[in-house]
């Protein structure tokens, strides 16, 4: 009986001694690393918290209980994420091996090859007796495939610049606000800012869109082309800065005592800064133009109308921003 | 196990020489090393981010009214895509933290390139055999700023409207044929035609993800093909590289790194708000806000456009060279211009056409240095001023002030930052040369006395 267990016992630790056998000798790639038991248990327990931070993410996302979705989904999944790197950092710097190896940089240059392959391409060509001629009929070939190949990318868009000056406004249009009501001079006050548009036209267009301030008739000194341009004081400008195309959306009109000259519209962009009361013209900033102007009348039943078009192109500049006026 | 699956590679694909050698592909350490690395891994989380949001996102410009679960925007035309965004925002769960993060990693994307462009410029290591990876290096960053940009524009937000239009303006500013390439690009004049969010969304995650995945492996290929520079050091020469394999040594470090990149965006794509779009409401040509700011990686731009006094170039009826087009468009160029073709005018400057594996440290080429830092203070320079209004709003400083001030310290401090830079290079050398004749003349005193004591 002690000895069958005698056997056993004996044959138990063989089989634990070779489990136990050392690396074979050729297995020694890596230099050995002193065994870190403390920085291995970190690691570990570190990636176990990374599993149950990422666990949290189908609870947070799951459970309809749970507020502020956004914020503990983001927590769950970030907070895994870096746990996960630390793992990792801490085995690289304690258990895993870090060995500083020496390289040579690749030549910098291989002759030989450099040759041969040069040669190579050289003496293709040998059995060419036009070889210009031939050159040019491959850079003509491919000149007009090239050409040929982009053709279809015209489709993209208009090339023409006709729609560039073109806008609703026309003789006799009523001037409406956002919901389509006509403006009346009446509800249009001093020191405030209102935005009108073609009635019937399409708002979007650039344009459309044009403010309306009432400034105190003597104060106006509208001259040359837009002389006469106001309605009983008041006056119409593009709402596109002629600058960058932002639309005007400030003006500047204190109700108390003022540190600037006043009054003025300014552009929120780049602060392009105009002045209604002068025909638009461009005060401080880095517009190029004044802003264009509507001329306005006031009808019998005391809204505002067109008298017709803008008096220059309206937008940001281009090469023939001032070639062409928009048709009145 | 192990074994099994080297051999089931090896024996399909023949490849276990090429492991053999790339697994030990030496990496020099240092921490600088680490910005291009956190691009990259930037760049994977934008396409993570990025594929899940187009299974959401409509790229139409069509006119709806919002009826969704946000209630101050009820009732409100808006465009399709718009809306969209504002569903991924509100209503589709996790949607808002993938948007954010999107938007974070592009932030966090376009700030690393940028410090590992400082790290690549300052220590030389665009010179040869390196230039051609500077090259697509800068090509990726305009093509990143592009890409950026489209990509916020095709929300259609008040403020992607507003920095559309603005874009479209410096278009219009190129001379002869802006008006005629925009109108093209746009299909009409602004604010385009229907086609035109379309086409920013194919431009978006299409284009230019493609050609910036295409140049960033050729970056990467071309890295590992010269192999990387390095300091100079007691073993680090022209010929031998020194540093840990790319395994096991280099594999976790860059994964730990790959996965605390990751980890940071999420965190801040979760708890950090930001481009709340529902704040801003739907873009209409006619409507802007005070306070609007771009990203700031665009922010040199808004500067150049907000310093320039107003003027256009004209000659009889024609505007050859409106206003928007030198901060827009010049200003710009020259920043890149400069980028591409400064490796070859040092090389002039220097008659330096040699080889360089090992990398000056900044001290070590004033010129270089004095150059970059008059460059970076003047784009830093217009950048600041492009937040004035800001400023004043914060500080009560006069704006048309704080601009006439821009107006000049664009033109002279950076040529006195410049020189100042240089002139503390020579410092820190000349400083060392005290330093090692010191120790020397220290080392001979103390030989001196040695032998004297010695002889005595």
């Amino acid at each position: 009986m002690s000895r069958a267990r005698d056997a056993l016992l004996a044959g138990l630790v063989l089989l634990l001694g070779r489990r136990r056998e050392p690396p074979r000798p050729d297995a020694h790639l890596l230099p050995p690393v002193p065994k870190q038991p403390r920085a291995e248990t970190a690691a570990i327990a570190l990636l176990f918290v990374a599993a149950l931070c990422a666990a949290a993410f189908p609870v947070v996302y799951f459970v309809d209980a749970i507020p502020a979705k956004t914020q503990y989904l983001g927590l769950s999944i970030g907070l895994a994420l870096l746990f996960l790197a630390a793992a990792l950092i801490v085995a690289a710097e304690s258990v895993i091996p870090t060995e500083e190896l020496a390289h040579a940089y690749p030549p910098d240059e291989h002759q030989e090859d450099e040759e041969y392959v040069a040669g190579l391409v050289e003496e293709s060509g040998k059995g060419f007796t036009r070889r210009g001629l031939f050159k040019l009929g491959l850079f003509s070939a491919g000149g007009a495939l090239g050409v040929a190949a982009l053709i279809p990318a015209v489709s993209f868009g208009p090339l023409g610049v006709k729609e560039f000056y073109g806008t609703s406004w026309r003789k006799g249009r009523r001037l409406v606000d956002e919901n389509d009501v006509p403006l009346r001079a009446a509800d249009i006050h001093e020191k405030a800012l209102y935005t009108a548009f073609p009635e019937g036209a399409d708002k979007e267009e650039q344009g459309s869109a044009v403010v309306v301030v009432r400034l105190p008739q003597a104060s106006l000194t509208l001259s040359g082309r837009v002389e006469g341009y106001d309605a009983d004081g008041i006056v119409a400008y593009s709402k596109l800065c002629t600058h960058a195309g932002c639309a005007i959306s400030l003006y500047r009109a204190p109700l108390f005592a003022p540190d600037e000259p006043l009054p003025a519209l300014v552009c929120p962009c780049h602060y392009s800064t105009f002045d209604p009361s002068d025909g638009g013209s461009v005060t401080f900033g880095p517009a190029g133009r004044r802003l264009p102007m509507l001329p306005l009348s006031v009808d019998g039943k005391g809204e505002l109308r067109a008298r017709g078009n803008f008096d220059d192109s309206v937008g940001p500049s281009w090469w023939g921003v001032r070639e062409r006026r928009p048709s009145p | 196990m192990i074994r099994k699956a080297v051999r089931y590679v090896d024996t399909r694909t023949g490849t276990a020489p090429f492991l053999r050698k790339a697994l030990r592909y030496v990496f020099p350490d240092h921490w600088s090393f680490l910005l291009g690395e956190v691009a990259l891994y930037a760049f994977i989380v934008l396409v993570a981010t990025g594929v899940y949001l187009t299974f959401f996102f409509v790229d139409s410009r069509e006119d709806v009214v919002y009826h969704g679960s946000y209630a101050p925007l009820q009732g409100q035309h808006m465009s399709e895509a718009y809306r969209s965004v504002l569903d991924i925002s509100t209503t589709v769960k996790a949607g808002l933290l993938i948007r954010q993060t999107h938007h974070w990693a592009a932030n966090v994307f376009l700030a690393a390139v940028i410090l590992h462009l400082f790290r690549v410029f300052f220590t030389g290591a665009y010179r040869k055999p390196r230039d051609l990876t500077w090259l697509i290096g800068v090509t990726m960053l305009m093509l990143a700023l592009l890409e950026a940009y489209v990509g916020y524009s095709m929300v259609d937000d008040l403020m992607s409207g507003m920095g559309l239009v603005i874009g479209y303006a410096v278009g219009l500013s190129i001379p002869f044929v802006g008006a005629n390439v925009m109108g093209w690009l746009f299909h009409g004049p602004f604010p385009g035609g229907a086609v035109l969010i379309p086409r920013l969304y194919i431009a978006h995650v299409l284009l230019f993800p493609i050609l910036i995945a295409v140049l960033l492996t050729v970056h990467l290929v071309l890295v590992a093909l010269r192999h990387h520079s390095q300091f100079r050091g007691r073993r680090q020469t022209e010929r031998t590289v020194i540093g840990i394999p790319l395994f096991p040594g280099q594999t976790p470090r860059s994964l730990g790194l790959l996965f605390a990149v990751t980890g940071v965006l999420f965190l801040l794509g979760g708890l950090v708000q930001i481009n709340p779009i529902w704040l801003w409401g739907p873009f209409h040509t006619y409507i802007s806000t005070n306070g609007a700011q771009p990203d700031w990686y665009l922010g040199w731009l808004i500067g150049g456009l907000r310093l320039m006094p107003g003027f256009d170039v004209t000659i009889g009826h024609y505007t050859l060279i409106p206003g928007p087009f030198w901060g827009g468009a010049l200003f710009p160029m020259v920043v890149f211009g400069f980028l591409y073709f400064w490796p070859y005018v040092e090389r002039k400057l220097a008659g330096d056409v040699a080889f360089h594996n090992l990398l000056d440290r900044p001290r070590d080429n004033p010129l270089r240095t004095g150059v970059g830092v008059g460059m970076v203070t003047w784009i830093f320079l217009v950048f600041v001023a492009g937040s004035s209004d800001r400023v004043q709003v914060l500080f009560d400083l006069s704006y048309t002030g704080q601009i006439w001030f821009y107006r000049v310290a664009v033109l002279v401090v950076p040529v006195v930052t410049g020189f100042v830079a240089a002139w503390v290079c020579r410092q820190l050398v000349r400083g060392e040369q005290v330093e090692l004749e010191r120790r020397r003349a220290e080392t001979e005193g103390r030989l001196e006395l040695a032998s004297r004591l010695d002889q005595a």
